[in-house]
């Protein structure tokens, strides 16, 4: 049977390339591991093996030939080329601009466009409901991540904390304190000033079945290890095909603090969640803090667990009941209302809160969605509120450019188009590194009357 | 850089990892006249003023966020800077940097401005406390992450090779910051290519509330460059003449050619890391002990009277001090804040 040998690709990328010299000719015979031909491309010049036994019956391009397609005929084996005619190279997929008639991101089915099986999305489980009659405790943010922590490491013998300070000084931001007491340097474990190296060994103890929690003194400083974040938390478990999972939490206090300037004031929230593979989560207050570090601790996923320094002396209510858990990837309507949607999440939450209150005495009824997770980001929630109101604004302490707010916005655009009243527009920090002076930090920030700013433009009323 | 223009690190199975080390012993500290020990001195008080004057200002709400002070630490930086180039030579370090632009008699003034987050602060009130520079005298900063400038020094180093300008760059970090990965990335390419820089690890005992004996497993720093055939100095940081005799025999060694070298200067932080510190990870003993045996300002002081100078001339020296740094404070606290535009300025150069 005839068997027609193509033209290789010797890289991922060659497109065609140029038949410099055959080494056999016709009548020839050939077994597998002989050099047919010598091919150049632009970059090299390689050696083309045979893989079949055989006769070279025809030879179709002769050598010195230019510019030969990959997947062109060039001789036949066994037969001569009336036998193989017809196998043509694989047609040419041609991008023709203005052509394209992509709306948002439906599949264009004509391309090549990933397949429609994505994971049916889930509907995510509310937060449990609160029994009539449980009573709240008042507790400080700092104090739910670490009631949090405690509560998994008694339940759970894999999880430990680690990070610079954790330990003897009890957390830099005293989020660990009392931990060392309880659970011993065994468990609660002060490393060096060495971010890239222990949250390194905080990964691969995640994949040899443990359950790191590794605290950075701010997210500033996981820069330094990023690499593993990304490289190493987040794309294993694809990567190995779902046999590695690491199960670790990353998490410290995350954005802008109180006149630490440039290097020390950012909010990280869009960088995390931009990877796919990573869960994402930045609490604004104490319940959410302790019910949503709780799961991030029993995800099978790497968690980055954005928290923030001005929030940690804050107190909220927190249910008292013996587990409590929140689900990932939920928004919460933290107030109702009906003229306008503020979305944020963090410590924006709190100037949102502030804004709808002093919109309220104006007469505009503002609802307001704490985000909570960033990654997988409820969309739901957002496009419920937004169907209700028809006007949204985002509010969001950070770089205004690729950020959540940019997101949301987008999400608002591909969806929820025929529900908009008026363009959603976005609440950020101003676009520049935080300065160090008073007066310029309280420029670049984010506030309430911002936010109110905003809400009024899209309601048609400044 | 052309292959053929790096000397490699020697063959010499006697390479002399020990060689300023012993050099630096039989030399001893430096042989400093009355009027040099003098102006060490009086850059030492001014520093342990300023910081004093700083700590207050914080105190007061009038200097906010980090605040790292450099109090106990001063025969460092000066007597380290005493033998440079000024402007030939440079300097990085990390966030404790006042006493660093101190000691290269940058005005008092500019340096508390920026304290207070002022227009007239030398970053224009933009860096604060950890972020300031003065490109003019070769000081590149002021860097916020721990180690950081330790490459960026080697950069430097890098620079001062290429443009064949015979600099010599001085480099500081912690004893903290000497257990980040990219130190030692950047020892090797120093080594491996002759870099011409001092490392200079400022051993004060801590980093935060962690004793070196709890991050290190080896706290000799001096011994760090070993591997990397970069030989160490193991200076005592508490006597100035010692530090600048120290620096001395380094920097004949770097422009000889000789490549890096690694120092590690012992001292001491008598106050909190930054200004909120629980201060618990050591005793108020430990602390005293060393403010009142191994001080270098006092020891700086003792050596001048024994010299013969006169008590009267080093309390007139305090007085002036004292009123220099009373004088940035009130220029500190009076100034303008920046206008509100400089918001923008400064991000870019160009304008797109
Ligand atoms: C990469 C990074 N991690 C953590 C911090 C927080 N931090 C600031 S200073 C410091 C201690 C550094 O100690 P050391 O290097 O000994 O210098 P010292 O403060 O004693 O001068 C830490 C952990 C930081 N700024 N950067
Ligand atoms: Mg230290």
């Amino acid at each position: 049977m005839a068997t027609a040998i193509k033209m290789p690709a010797l890289s991922p990328t060659m497109e065609e390339g140029t038949l410099a010299k055959w080494l056999v000719k016709e009548g020839d015979s050939v077994s597998p591991g002989d050099i047919l031909a010598e091919i150049e491309t632009d970059k090299a010049t390689m050696e083309f093996e045979c893989i079949d036994e055989g006769t070279v019956g025809a030879i179709t391009v002769p050598e010195g030939t230019e510019n030969v397609k990959v997947g062109t005929v060039i001789a036949v084996l066994d037969g001569d080329a009336s036998d193989v005619a017809g196998e043509a190279a694989e047609p040419e997929v041609k991008d023709v601009p203005g052509e394209g008639k992509d709306v948002g991101r439906e599949a264009d089915t004509d391309g090549a466009q990933p397949p429609e099986t994505k994971p049916a999305k889930k509907e995510r489980a509310n937060d449990p409901e609160i029994a009539e009659g449980t009573s709240m405790t008042s507790v400080t943010v700092r104090e739910a991540l670490r009631d949090a922590m405690a509560e998994e490491m008694r339940a759970d013998e894999r999880v430990f904390v680690m990070g610079e300070e954790v330990a003897e000084y009890q957390g830099a931001y005293k989020v660990t304190q009392g931990l060392l007491d309880e659970f011993g340097p065994k468990r609660v474990i002060d490393t060096p000033i060495t971010e890239y190296g222990f949250a390194g060994i905080g990964t691969g103890a995640a994949m040899g079945g443990l359950r790191p929690i590794v605290e950075f003194m701010t997210f500033n400083f996981a820069m330094q290890a990023i690499d593993h974040i990304i490289n190493s938390a987040a794309k294993t478990n694809y990567m190995s095909g779902g046999q590695m999972r690491c199960p670790v939490v990353f998490r410290g206090p995350n954005g802008a603090a109180s006149r630490v300037g440039a290097q020390h004031s950012q909010n990280y929230g869009p960088w995390y969640a931009s990877v796919p593979g990573l869960v994402v989560i930045a609490p604004y207050d104490s319940r959410d803090a302790k019910g949503l570090l709780k799961a991030a601790i029993r995800s099978p996923d790497p968690v980055v667990f954005l928290e923030n320094e001005l929030m940690y002396g804050k107190s909220f209510d927190v249910p008292e009941v013996d587990d409590w858990v929140l689900p990932i990837g939920k928004a919460r309507i933290v107030r109702e209302g009906s003229d306008v949607t503020i979305v944020s999440y963090s410590i924006g939450v709190g100037f949102a809160l502030e804004a709808a209150e002093k919109l309220a005495g104006e007469g505009i009824d503002a609802e307001v969605i704490d985000l909570r997770t960033l990654r997988p980001l409820d969309a739901d929630t957002v496009l419920e509120s937004l169907k209700k109101t028809n006007r949204l604004v985002v509010a969001e302490e950070g770089y205004p450019m690729c950020s959540i707010a940019s997101e949301i916005s987008a999400i608002c655009m591909e969806q929820g188009f025929d529900y908009l009243d008026a363009p959603v527009l976005r609440v950020s920090d101003e676009d520049v590194p935080l300065p160090y002076a008073a007066n310029l930090e309280k420029l670049a920030l984010i506030d309430a009357d911002r936010i109110v700013k905003a809400a009024k433009k899209v309601c048609y009323k400044d | 850089m052309a292959a053929d223009s790096v000397t490699p690190p020697t063959d010499d199975p006697d390479f002399k990892l020990r060689s300023l080390q012993e050099a630096y012993d039989k030399a001893g500290a430096y042989k400093a006249t009355d009027e040099e020990l003098m102006a060490l001195y009086e850059q030492m008080l001014l520093i342990r003023r300023f910081e004093e004057k700083a700590g207050q200002m914080y105190g007061l709400g009038l200097i906010g966020g980090f605040c790292h002070l450099y109090i106990g630490q001063e025969a460092v930086a000066v007597g380290l800077q005493s033998a440079l180039a000024e402007g030939k030579d440079s300097v990085i370090t990390g966030y404790r940097d006042h006493g660093h632009m101190l000691a290269y008699g940058i005005d008092p003034k500019v340096i508390m401005a920026e304290l207070t987050g002022r227009q007239a602060g030398i970053s224009k009130g933009k860096g604060g406390s950890m972020h300031m520079f003065s490109t003019e005298h070769a000081f590149y900063g002021g860097h916020g992450i721990v180690g950081a400038q330790v490459p960026l020094g080697a950069g430097l180093a890098f620079a001062h090779k290429y443009r064949e300008d015979g600099g010599v760059c001085l480099a500081y970090f912690g004893d903290g910051a000497a257990n980040q990965g990219q130190v030692y990335e950047t020892f090797n390419m120093a080594s491996l290519w002759q870099l011409p820089i001092i490392f200079v690890i400022e051993n004060n005992q801590y980093a935060m509330g962690t004793s070196t004996a709890r991050s290190s497993a080896e706290t000799e720093f001096h011994r760090r460059g070993t591997a990397f055939r970069i030989p160490g100095m193991d200076v005592d940081g508490m006597d100035v003449l010692a530090v600048r005799g120290a620096i001395e025999i380094a920097l004949d060694h770097v422009r000889g050619g000789g490549g890096p070298v690694l120092m590690e200067l012992s001292t001491y932080r008598y106050r909190g890391h930054s200004m909120s510190d629980p201060a618990k990870y050591r005793t108020r003993e430990e602390v005293q002990e060393m403010r009142e045996k191994r001080d270098p300002i006092e020891a700086a002081k003792a050596e001048l009277l024994k010299r013969g100078v006169d008590e009267e001339k080093l309390k007139e020296l305090e007085k002036t001090i004292r009123s220099q740094v009373n004088e940035a404070a009130d220029f500190a606290e009076s100034s303008p804040e920046p206008e509100p535009s400089e918001l923008y300025t400064d991000v870019l150069v160009e304008n797109y």
